[in-house]
């Protein structure tokens, strides 16, 4: 039976991602380390801050990992949350694992601690790209019903290979903001047809910005972490001038659609209407069709 | 601070810097070392061809002028936050121009930001938070959200907030308490020209921001925590 990804908790999908029983907790809940602001605002803490990290082994090589629970304040960054990350990273430059595996799930700065998350994303950022120049690859698994926004948004894209779920995230700001800011005709937040369309995996395995995209089950999600365990890519000028090209490019290709659906179109999709109906299979043969054509 | 004044500050007449939009780019000269310079004004919102365009400066700098320091002047009020940014992916755009400030720091070049006016947000993680070191003008405004709103977040009242915010720099604008964080390693008074030779003079030390965090106790656990996470001994 399938397992839904984002149904489970940061602890249940690092279980059922790794190998069986290989987890192996750092600075677990028994340590007692929580938000020291939290307790101020009269409010609960946690005693991993929303974040687990560890070492696992990954189809028998051994992998640090970090995985953020949705369930408590969103999984957004604050002081010790994002000193997890940031401690895993530095790890990473010690232990030397195959890979670094965030299984992320946040909002992004935690605003009860907002000075603190701001600093830590950045912290955050630069010790993952650390780790990447170091040729340790640096992979996120995005499917927690919480997307993956703010900061953790911009660390997702810090990394070398991103595999979402169809039901998964990524973006920036999240709608609620948007329309707060520029009204509802801007981003009508509750429109969820067109907050997926916008922000969800689909959208973002076609236009490239995820590399791989899987049904919302634990099992896939781990057979494309497997197949993502060699997938390091160095960050040179040379590298970063053809990321600096290709989203030139896609502010020339798409820069006035209004719409996904206009983007999906101008991609080469025949129907793109109907992607929001299809399955995570269905769409990756549609991007294979959509490269057959452009070639 | 006027963007031309503190360039003048800055660099008197020794400069190149023009605004394009919202952009500031340019090249200036100071005790005979030359230095790009590549910011924005007018408090820019940084939608994906901004971020763009401020990556582009960077990447230049590498490209044609190896080991070239780089002063980032930092004004802007955050991510623009509209929907066709996030349809573009804004994440990615911004991301990139945060790798590019790596990659520069990577290949030597020295990375200092100057956060002259305001500074929110995702347009700060992006670039002043991506240098070696940044610094802020006492009257600069730094924030992630104002307190109503965060009030609004939160759930918490704003009169509540307030109270706490003037004994934990962990909630409240301002720039001091970035200062405490270890987020701005100081603000500069004065002779903006001196302080920026002496930044420009000091050699990289990786990201002490955390211990600084400790030390002002601004983030008493931050360092403690990356340390134990770092440092914990798994049975094998």
């Amino acid at each position: 039976m399938n397992r839904s990804f984002a149904e489970s908790t940061a602890r249940e999908r690092l279980q059922h991602v790794f190998d069986a029983g290989s987890f192996q907790e750092l600075v677990g809940p028994g340590a007692r380390v929580v938000s020291p602001h939290l307790a101020l605002l009269g409010l609960p803490a946690s005693f991993d801050d929303g974040v687990v990290v560890g070492r696992a082994r990954l189809d028998g090589q051994i992998v640090l990992v970090a995985a953020q629970e949705g369930g408590f304040m969103g999984g957004g960054v604050g002081e010790v949350h994002g000193a997890k990350l940031v401690g895993l990273f530095q790890r990473a430059l010690l232990d030397r694992p195959a890979a670094v595996f965030v299984l992320a799930e946040s909002g992004g700065v935690r605003l009860h601690e907002a000075n603190a998350g701001l600093v830590a994303v950045s912290e955050v950022m630069r010790a993952l790209l650390d780790v990447r120049a170091a040729g340790i690859p640096v992979v996120m698994l995005i499917g927690g019903a919480n997307g993956c926004f703010g900061g953790m948004g911009l660390i997702a894209r810090c990394a070398d290979y991103v595999v979402m779920s169809d039901i998964g995230r990524l973006s920036m700001s999240g709608p609620e903001v948007i329309e707060s800011s520029h009204g509802v005709e801007e981003f009508d937040a509750r429109d969820r047809a067109l907050v997926w369309r916008t922000t969800g995996g689909k959208h973002r395995y076609l236009t490239g910005d995820c590399d791989v995209l899987v049904d919302d089950d634990i099992q896939a999600f781990r057979t494309a972490a497997i197949a993502a365990l060699p997938c390091h890519r160095a960050l040179t000028l040379a590298s970063l001038e053809r990321e600096h090209a290709m989203l030139e490019q896609r502010l020339l290709s798409f820069g006035e659609c209004s719409d996904s659906a206009q983007v999906w179109q101008a991609l080469g999709i025949a129907d793109p209407l109907a992607v929001p109906e299809l399955d995570a299979s269905a769409v990756r043969a549609l991007k294979a069709q959509g490269s057959e054509a452009a070639a | 601070m006027n963007w031309q004044i503190l360039i003048g500050a800055l660099f008197g007449d020794a400069h190149t810097v023009v605004r394009t939009g919202d952009l500031l780019s340019g090249s200036a000269t100071v005790q005979g070392q030359t230095v790009a310079v590549i910011g924005t004004t007018d408090h820019a919102p940084i939608g994906v061809e901004l971020a763009l365009a401020q990556a582009r400066c960077v990447l230049d700098t590498v490209k044609n002028s190896p080991g070239r320091p780089i002063m980032l002047l930092v004004d802007t009020q955050g991510q623009r936050l509209r929907h066709r940014d996030e349809m573009l992916g804004i994440n990615r755009y911004m991301a990139h121009l945060g790798c590019c400030i790596a990659l520069a720091r990577e290949r030597g070049h020295r990375v200092v930001a100057l956060v002259y006016d305001q500074a929110l947000s995702g347009g700060f993680i992006t670039s002043g938070l991506m240098a070696d070191a940044c610094y802020a003008l006492p009257e600069a405004e730094i924030r992630v959200m104002r307190l109503p709103a965060m009030a609004r977040v939160t759930k918490i009242s704003e009169e509540r907030l307030q109270q706490l915010s003037e004994s934990n720099p962990v909630f409240a604008p301002g720039v001091q308490n970035f200062v405490a964080m270890g987020a701005i390693d100081c603000l500069w008074r004065g002779d903006l020209q001196a302080q920026l030779v002496a930044a420009l003079a000091a050699s990289p030390e990786g990201d002490v921001r955390a211990a600084d965090g400790a030390l002002r106790g601004g983030r008493r656990l931050a360092a403690e925590v990356a340390q134990r996470v770092r440092t914990e001994i798994l049975p094998a």
